[in-house]
């Protein structure tokens, strides 16, 4: 039962690590724009490929 | 078939509009050549994809840039404030484009580097339609980029706003939001790790366990709550402490009393070995306490209109000087100088006419939809916008003094409203009289045991009585209720300024309307023609005319007329704004507009609008437009009157309309003609000081007085752009039918919160009783304390959105109402 001292306090540090974590991505803007990533995430890549792209006829 | 001529509707590439008149490029058919020019841009740098990624993707470009028009961006005291970051080499701006509106103009405008090679990086954040762009100065300029996005069909909307430092305040909120997130991340940390560890204390350290353990957690418990209650609950210890310099007892003075004495006791039963200690309570506290401020944020934050007239001047305007013209910023702007205002420019401070053609659009101060035109010499107020030809003016006031300003900076209209926890009255005498309850409770608590020569339980209930009377109701229902109550009201276009508003709400009395504009539609009419009776040719040929005008009345006129009316010829077509049109329509001269312009007297003294006819240089007479009411005002007054509401009308016109009116007043005393801005602030202060609470309904800057007088003014707009310092809220013209449930919604938030008051009473109550008896235990107060705030979130939240049946429980009535009508 003395290994609770061990499992204690590494679940606590553990836990403490994504506390910080959490703070520094809040800090340095992670959460101010939360819509646009979703939709940027969908657009196709850069001129190499979109020249490629474009001589596949559209529909 | 009848001979009706239908044009073969093309839409245009581009923007989706339908073309008035083709234009063919590249296969494709365009309605102007702005757009042309977009398409022509976009396909010569391979980002024809844009018109891929959404139907619609592009915005109709009607008005072309000139690169004159961004000249100013060259200046380096406006470039300095305008750009976020500049070393020499590479610098960075943040612009607000309004027309970002899909997903296809975030694509653009993050390849825009492609079309200005000066440009390194450009980031889009939609919801507050901005672009972050990152270039060199060496390559390209301000100036260059913001041509190039108007040219593209994304103008840069940068106003006085920008230059004067306002901005840092959009700054400051995000940092003040974040700072509530990271607090709740530290204070949801500790609270779940202390109730997990807090556990074993709960089911007993008993002949199993090591005692060694206990004290283990213990301190443990304590490490965890210490970041907790020094960053989470610091504003509640800071401001209660502030306040009681003051001599003010604030809500927060309980809240902060019981944090300090939970964990004084828990520290002293910790380190004596006397007891476990509150820490699973008192982390539970400051978690929901954070929780609730959250949402309270949250709420202010989405419905925020302070705005003021910063944010629709211009940065800079074009001075003449010598022989030229340069441009200025307008906060430089001297008494004296001339100015050049060019068409759709906005004037930016009070000034003389000088040159030119003048036709104002003060739409957006006072709603009128007309330009009015003015002479030389006459003074034009900042503010108004010109539509026409370019004007020059010589400057009166300096900006910051023109007569609109002082109007808005008045400290009659200043409403201190910037506090985060605007505190109702109800809440404030509330917790005024729980804070002197509660140490009187803990004092007699205190006192009963030291008579009994019981000091240890003395000490005992003395502290778990502050500890357990947790003013959590009054903490946690007002921005719950009234948060949630803001947002329904946002949802059916009812904007409040701010939470105390729903409390003066339902105290209204009486209910004063102001008549034109926000009773009457603004853009609607009923016509009639007042002259010669018009033959169906008369009519056919004003058809021809007033088709080719944009202008509303000319749109209104056509609807009237219109009855399948054939094509004619059409020539020699001009429109001058402000004055009417004129053409050669088969043949025959025909002018429709102002009585100056047709060349008729107008001697008669009323305020309608008239637009008068003239074929062939005969004048035929006028179409007459009559104030057309609001739908649904005839329920909304029927249910008001029911409701037991005194209502009265002021109106700046004559009585000519008094018979009409009457059906919605009921009774001629109610009604009040020809008031002047000045008569209608007398009426307001007459009124209330006959002990009513007054509510004012107006609709622009002329009752801008009587709005700031009420005890609660509404501004009722057909354009939420429009603005009004001195109203309390915003309502959406549509929905002013359903005032009167707005109103009954309010008396039902209030009393929600009273209720929430009561259940939490109840709570106290129980946890008091173990109190002073000094049989709290540990688990006890952490069972009591969560329970009661989640019951009273939850119960707040879930009732007011049931509250919302007020509103619309009128509204399947004036539906139905209004069916049976029209059959």
């Amino acid at each position: 039962m003395v290994v609770i001292y061990i499992l204690l306090g590494i679940s606590v540090l553990v836990a403490s690590v994504f506390l910080i974590v959490f703070l520094w991505s809040l800090f340095s803007g992670q959460y101010e724009d939360d819509y646009t990533p979703a939709i940027r995430m969908l657009f196709e890549d850069t001129p190499k490929e979109k020249n490629i792209e474009q001589q596949v006829p559209k529909t | 078939m009848a001979t009706t001529h239908t044009h073969t509707a093309t839409t245009c590439y581009h923007c989706g509009d339908t073309c008035k008149e083709t234009i063919h490029y590249d296969e494709k058919t365009f309605c102007c050549t702005g757009c042309k020019n977009v398409y022509a841009i976009l396909q010569e740098n391979n980002l024809c994809e844009y018109y891929t990624l959404n139907d619609i993707a592009g915005l109709s470009v009607k008005n072309p840039a000139t690169a004159e028009k961004f000249a100013y961006l060259n200046l380096p005291e406006v470039k300095s404030k305008i750009l976020d970051f500049s070393d020499g080499n590479i610098a960075k701006v943040t612009l607000y484009l309004p027309a970002i509106h899909c997903s296809s103009c975030i694509w653009l405008l993050e390849n825009f580097h492609r079309l200005d090679s000066g440009v390194q990086n450009s980031r889009v954040d939609f919801l507050k339609k901005q672009v972050s762009i990152t270039f060199k100065e060496q390559e390209t300029s301000l100036q260059n980029i913001a041509t190039l996005l108007t040219q593209i069909g994304y103008e840069p909307h940068i106003t006085l706003n920008d230059t004067e430092g306002k901005d840092q305040e959009r700054q400051r909120i995000s940092k003040e939001q974040k700072m509530v997130l990271a607090k709740i991340a530290v204070a949801g940390f500790s609270f779940g790790n202390i109730m997990l560890i807090s556990f074993p204390e709960y089911f007993g350290f008993d002949s199993f366990s090591e005692g060694s353990f206990k004290y283990f957690f213990q301190y443990v418990n304590i490490a965890l709550v210490l970041p907790s209650f020094f960053f989470g609950g610091w504003d509640y210890l800071s401001s209660a402490y502030r306040n009681f310099r003051k001599g003010i007892l604030n809500i927060d003075f309980p809240l902060a009393l019981g944090l300090i004495v939970l964990l004084l006791r828990s520290l002293f039963e910790i380190l004596t070995d006397t007891g476990a200690g509150y820490l699973d309570t008192l982390s539970g506290l400051i978690f929901f306490l954070l929780l609730g401020k959250w949402f309270q944020q949250k709420t202010y934050d989405t419905l925020r209109y302070d705005r003021d007239f910063k944010s629709y001047f211009p940065v800079a305007v074009s001075v003449r000087t010598e022989n030229s013209e340069e441009q200025v910023p307008v906060t430089q702007l001297e008494v004296g100088q001339r100015i050049i205002i060019r068409n759709q420019e906005l004037i930016p401070a009070d000034s003389i006419l000088l040159k030119g053609e003048a036709n104002i659009d003060y739409s957006f101060v006072t709603g009128e939809a007309m330009p009015v035109e003015k002479v030389l010499g006459e003074m034009i107020y900042a503010g108004g916008r010109q539509m026409g030809a370019t004007i020059e003016l010589e400057v009166m006031k300096p900006v910051s003094q023109s007569y609109l300003t002082e109007l808005w900076n008045k400290d009659d209209f200043k409403k201190t409203a910037k506090s985060q926890e605007p505190t109702l009255q109800l809440q404030s005498f509330l917790s005024k009289y729980f804070t002197y309850g509660l140490l009187a409770v803990a004092f007699s608590a205190l006192g009963f045991w030291l008579f009994n020569s019981d000091m240890p339980k003395a000490i005992n209930a003395f502290t778990a009585v502050l500890i357990i009377a947790c003013p959590c109701a009054l903490a946690l229902s007002s921005p719950f209720a009234l948060g949630t109550a803001m947002r329904i009201l946002g949802k059916w276009k009812f904007y409040l300024k701010n939470v105390s508003v729903i409390e003066n709400l339902a105290q209204i009395q009486t209910i004063i309307f102001d008549k034109t504009g926000t009773i009457t539609e603004r853009n609607n009419s009923e016509i009639e023609f007042v002259g010669k009776s018009l033959s169906h040719k008369d009519k056919t040929l004003i058809a021809n005319l007033v088709l080719n005008s944009t202008h509303p009345l000319s749109q209104l006129i056509y609807q009237k007329i219109n009855h399948n009316t054939e094509k004619l010829l059409l020539e020699d077509f001009k429109e001058n704004t402000g004055k009417g049109l004129s053409g050669l329509v088969a043949g025959r001269f025909l002018r429709i507009g102002s009585a100056s312009f047709v060349g008729a007297n107008n001697t008669l003294k009323d305020y309608n609008t008239k637009v008068f006819v003239s074929i062939d240089g005969e004048l035929k007479g006028y179409f007459l437009f009559h104030n057309q009411y609001r739908e649904g005002l005839a329920t909304l007054t029927q249910n008001l009157w029911n409701e037991g509401y005194d209502l009265h009308l002021l109106s700046g016109d004559n009585e000519g309309e008094a018979k009409n009116l009457q059906k919605f007043f009921l009774k001629n005393e109610k009604l009040h003609f020809n008031q002047s801005p000045q008569d209608k602030w007398a009426f307001v202060a007459k009124t209330q000081q006959n002990g009513q609470n007054v509510l004012m309904l107006g609709d622009g800057l002329n009752d801008a007085g009587a709005l700031q007088k009420a005890d609660m003014g509404i501004a009722v707009t057909e354009n939420i752009a429009y603005f009004t310092p001195a109203s309390d809220a915003i309502l959406d013209a549509t929905n002013l039918p359903y005032l009167a449930g707005f109103l009954k919604f309010a008396k039902g938030s209030l009393n929600v919160i009273k209720q929430s008051f009561a259940i939490s009473l109840i709570y106290n109550i129980v946890g008091l009783f173990f109190a002073v008896q000094g049989t709290l235990s540990p688990l006890v107060a952490a069972i009591l304390m969560p329970i009661s705030s989640i019951t009273v979130v939850v119960f707040t939240t879930l009732s007011v959105k049931a509250k919302e049946k007020e509103i619309s429980g009128q509204e399947t009535g004036n539906r139905r109402q209004e069916a049976r009508h029209k059959i």
